[in-house]
């Protein structure tokens, strides 16, 4: 009796599963549950507080916000609460560089870089100083704080420093693998990731490679180049696309700079087109890059899926990414308007 | 064998010289400052500082020095060639083209002696500190010394950098304050009133000392001994040293005007007159 029970529990569990499944799988890539990019930094740091003990971190007041807790738990002598200070922040980290530690400075992506350009500039990136700026709460998406703490410029600002790398990670899964990977990189660093749960969809453990673009879907007909949040945005808008008869390539860039312009040409020479998609402004933007990127080499018709050359506002990060047109509605739209000028 | 007082004058003549003899080849640069803490700069270098032989940028080992006004690089540029980071001929490089002797110094080129960029105000406390707690996480007992303009106080970086090392008990580190109470405007008082300097790092929590003859080598060398004496106790260290712009030239001393002025021809020769040749020019 028991033993029919069980059947009949397990049976009822699997077909749950496999609804479950099905809601959240595309043809290729399963949400594996949604989970705050953010958090998949707090787990890197964890890890790398284990792995490397020249691995510092700093804050600035904002522990929680950067899920940074369990480093300052876990190394404590390793951990500095700077307060609200964030230019110290930024000075103190190139200094801990000089013995050899690395720093990892936390705090909100409008303080890592907009309110400290000017300490990132000098004491960082042209003293050549070993140090990873990450930033969370980055673009629409922190929501209802509104635009005092939504920057949408911090891409162009990080990118125009010469010899500063440029990410900006699009799940859990890809900013605990870049978190991992930029403690390896010599040279200073900006990681950009964001405060909502988002789709995990990359691979566990996967390997992170700075610099190297990750090819998600192959198409034929457009090629959609996306950045952070957008990217399962991307791989929502190709599928819908495939419905309706066009072939549309995904290319993951998580790293903004050194832009992988290989395989950006290699993509666009089989599709002729170009959608770039961004949590950002379209000035400074991924897609002035992938621009640039296109002109020098082989220019071909691009739309931009970018905030229009403003500020946010408060809202939902749902609502702010439907009013700025930051979905996978406008993906498609745009692609089907890049298509008609091939 | 730490040189005698003879040797340290003699020294600082021929900083006094280079740096003169630099500006003047670009017609450009600021010798005032670096006139003023010439003899702050030899102290250190000759006497106070534990330095390892040769450059390497952690400086695990050994004494840590931070130019956070990075206007007065002549004399850093002089002082570390004169104590053997580079050769001293490359001091006739300085703010020329392709040079590793830029304007304000650089860890970009190269140049040994260099840790970090400076020259936008108001930064090198909190480097300084960040370099003072590396240290004791590597469980280096050396200490961190700084250099600031008095009017560079302006800047609110530092402020933020004074709470936290007082804070935080930032011990192993001595900024230093040149007090010469002018900057490009005017003096200090008149660009910005910044009040009693003293009162102000004492009540953000820091053990303040005061050197009184900013350019005597024998009371910079006491002062800063009783400085040093003062580090490992809980609290961060501040030297006010009182120091007369241009020092060593008459008619640059007591004015602003040569803050960020180059001597002509004329007045060069001037000025070097009254520094003889000591240890050879470059």
């Amino acid at each position: 009796m028991t033993n029919n029970w069980q059947k009949l529990w397990l049976k009822t569990l699997k077909l749950w599963v496999i609804i479950n499944l099905l809601n959240n799988t595309m043809k290729k890539y399963t949400n594996t549950g949604n989970k705050d990019t953010r958090s998949g930094f707090g787990a890197g740091l964890t890890e790398l507080g284990q792995k490397n003990e020249n691995v510092v971190a700093l804050c600035a007041d904002l522990i929680g916000s950067l899920k940074m807790d369990d480093f300052k738990k876990n190394h404590p002598e390793r951990f500095f609460q700077i307060g609200i200070a964030e230019a110290n922040m930024i000075g103190i980290a190139a200094g801990l560089t000089i013995g050899g530690k690395i720093p990892f400075t936390g705090t909100f992506a409008n303080f890592s870089t907009g309110r400290v350009y000017d300490q990132i500039r000098q004491s960082v990136a042209y003293s050549d100083k070993n140090v990873k700026i990450c930033a969370s709460h980055a673009g629409l998406t922190l929501g209802e704080d509104g635009a005092t703490h939504q920057i949408l410029e911090d891409i162009g600002l990080m990118k125009m420093l010469p010899g500063m790398t440029v990410i900006n990670t699009c799940d859990f899964n890809q900013t605990k693998a870049a978190t991992l990977a930029i403690a390896d990189h010599h040279g200073p660093v900006y990681l950009r990731f964001g405060r909502p749960s988002v789709p995990n969809f990359t691979p566990e453990n996967g390997e992170f490679q700075i610099g190297k673009a990750v090819l998600l879907n192959e198409g034929t007909d457009v090629t959609i180049i996306a950045t952070g949040h957008l990217v399962w945005e991307a791989l929502l808008a190709a599928e819908k696309l495939e419905e309706k008869g066009i072939s549309a390539e995904v290319i993951n860039i998580h790293t903004i700079k050194p832009l992988d312009e290989e395989a950006i040409l290699k993509s666009v020479k089989k599709t002729g087109c170009v959608i770039t998609a961004e949590e950002h402004n379209i000035l400074g933007s991924l897609g002035e890059s992938v621009a640039r990127t296109l002109s020098l080499n082989n220019p071909v018709p691009q739309e931009y899926v970018a905030v229009q050359d403003s500020f946010g506002e408060s809202g939902t990060p749902d609502q702010l990414m439907e009013k700025y047109k930051l979905n996978h509605a406008s993906i498609i739209e745009k692609a089907e308007a890049v298509l008609k000028r091939k | 064998m730490k040189p005698n007082t003879q040797q340290l004058n003699d020294f600082s003549t021929q900083v006094r010289r280079d740096i003169l003899r630099m500006v003047h080849a670009v017609n450009s640069g600021h010798p005032g400052g670096s006139l003023g803490c010439t003899e702050f700069f030899v102290a250190l270098y000759q006497v106070l500082m534990e330095r390892k032989e040769g450059f390497d940028m952690n400086g695990n080992g050994e004494d840590l020095f931070f130019l956070s006004n990075g206007h007065i690089s002549p004399v850093f540029y002089s002082v570390l060639a004169r104590s053997g980071y580079f050769p001293v001929s490359e001091l006739a490089t300085f703010r020329l083209i392709n040079s590793r002797l830029q304007g304000h110094p650089t860890t970009h080129e190269g140049l040994p002696g260099i840790r970090v960029a400076s020259g936008s105000l108001g930064q090198g406390m909190s480097v300084a500190i960040g370099a003072a707690l590396a240290k004791k996480l590597n469980h280096d007992n050396h200490l961190v010394y700084s250099l600031h303009g008095d009017g560079e106080l302006q800047e609110g970086q530092n402020w933020e950098a004074m709470m936290y090392a007082a804070a935080y008990k930032v011990d192993n580190y001595i900024a230093t304050i040149d007090v010469n109470g002018k900057q490009i405007d005017g003096s200090t008082d008149e660009v910005l009133h910044m009040g009693d300097l003293r009162a102000k790092f004492e009540a953000f929590g820091w053990d303040v000392f005061e050197i009184k003859e900013g350019n005597n080598i024998e009371a910079i060398i006491a002062g800063m001994t009783e400085a040093k004496s003062r580090t490992g106790k809980g609290k961060p260290v501040c030297v006010l040293l009182y120091t007369e712009m241009g020092n060593g030239v008459d008619f640059m001393m007591h004015t602003h005007a040569w803050h960020g002025k180059a001597p002509n021809d004329e007045q060069l020769a001037k000025a070097l007159a009254q520094n003889p040749e000591t240890l050879g020019d470059y």
